[in-house]
């Protein structure tokens, strides 16, 4: 790791202040994708900017939606009773992203900030519709992400929080790389009153993306059945070493199947 | 260079550290707790973990100076005097390891595992452990020996 100067934010004005203090600073969440690529000397950043002491570790209750603080850990999210019983489908991602140890570190906006390609929350964020809230202004889910890790984010703008509505059901389903277990595919189907969301991660050239096809296709027959062999195109999906854009289309086909028939 | 204080294995360290220092880095270097291990530099294999506040995290992916004023428990620090713990003198019959280089990860991460649950199904053993590498014993010695200290450890 090339060396750098490490900065333990005291709230958030302290953390954007010592941001503008650096040339290239970062902000420094759960770790789990920065450290590495740190180590890997794939980044150069003179400070990081640690956010724990932030006080932004919560889950609440706002009636139709769950608000999850940005620095809430994936195994907070995967234990909470609230989540479970509010949308048990979060439940279920936040407890099947990486391995425990990264479940005890990483944080929902850790990796909503980095938007990978292959993240899980992305996709949850979308197709439930959810807003990301900084400490300037709220963004929907649909003006939040741009491209591979690429966000609406500023260089000094912090996620709060997340809001995530609560559906009526949903499921989540990924198809894990067999050796880094990140989503080849993911699907996150959402059903709410005034219809049916489909976001898919792991697959698309500019990162995760909804499914307009197969949410028509839902809306008017919610049924795995209602997706065709040969519905999803595979243009813009990525295609590389582990798997071509034409099996990344079929598995979309597939999770998505299997997502609607796990739809609690 | 920041200063670190932490309690690791009990007792109260302070040091002072360049702040791009693992925490593998001050164990094994500054501390000279060499049975933490390094085995990938790629954050996947887990040999390196650790517990902080008594939960599992790799040790190569996180900065000291992230933990000032925590908890850190090696594997140096789980026996009791010369009683291994439970979940050591498992691996040890079971003979859960062949080369030995993963079973410091294997055992911290499966101590948590078990704390945390301690009803696990065979199947739940393998998903808890999907953190951690091991390259010789095909994980069937290694499950045995977390389901026997389970049943050591009150299951």
């Amino acid at each position: 790791m090339y060396s750098t100067k490490y900065v333990k934010a005291r709230d958030i004005d302290d953390a954007v202040k010592a941001l503008k203090s650096a040339d290239d600073g970062k902000f420094l969440a759960g770790g789990m994708t920065l450290i590495p690529t740190l180590k890997q000397r794939l980044a150069n950043p003179d400070c990081l900017v640690d956010l724990s002491a932030c006080g932004l570790s919560s889950i609440d209750d706002e009636g139709s939606a769950i608000r999850i603080g940005a620095m809430t850990r994936h195994v907070d999210v995967a234990e909470s009773a609230l989540v479970q019983k509010a949308i048990p489908a979060l439940t279920h991602l936040a407890a099947h992203i990486g391995d425990r140890q990264v479940r005890n570190r990483g944080t929902i906006g850790g990796s909503l900030a980095n938007n990978d390609p292959a993240a899980c929350y992305p996709a949850a964020l979308l197709a439930l519709g959810g807003t990301v809230h900084t400490q300037s202004r709220s963004i929907a889910a649909e003006d939040y992400f741009d491209g591979m890790f690429e966000t609406a984010l500023e260089e000094d703008e912090i996620i709060h929080a997340v809001s995530l509505p609560k559906p009526e059901k949903a499921a989540y389903v990924k198809f894990p790389n067999p050796a880094s277990r990140y989503a080849m595919v993911g699907v996150f189907v959402a059903k709410f009153a005034d219809g049916v969301r489909v976001a898919v991660t792991g697959a698309g050239e500019d990162g995760v993306f909804r499914a307009h096809d197969l949410e028509a296709a839902l809306n008017a027959n919610f049924s795995a059945d209602a997706i065709a062999d040969g519905m999803v195109s595979s243009d813009g999906l990525m295609s590389d070493i582990h798997a071509s854009a034409d099996y990344r289309a079929h598995l979309i086909g597939e999770m998505t199947r299997r997502a609607v028939n796990a739809c609690t | 260079m920041p200063t670190v204080a932490m309690k690791v294995n009990g007792a109260n360290v302070v040091h002072d550290i360049p702040d791009n220092t693992l925490l593998v880095s001050f164990l094994r270097e500054t501390m000279g707790l060499t049975g933490t291990h390094v085995g990938c530099d790629t954050s996947q294999c887990g040999a390196c973990i650790v517990h902080v506040n008594g939960e599992s995290i790799k040790s190569c992916s996180i900065l000291a100076a992230q933990l000032d004023g925590a908890d850190v428990t090696t594997i140096e620090g789980i026996a009791n005097g010369d009683e291994l713990h439970p979940m050591q003198q498992a691996f040890h019959e079971n003979h859960g390891l062949q080369c030995g280089f993963c079973t410091p990860g294997m055992v911290m991460s499966a101590i948590e595992l078990v704390e945390k649950n301690k009803n696990l199904s065979e199947r739940e053993i393998r998903e808890g452990l999907e953190g951690n590498i091991c390259r010789c014993t095909g994980y069937h010695n290694i499950v045995k020996s977390v389901q026997d200290a389970a049943t050591r450890m009150g299951g």
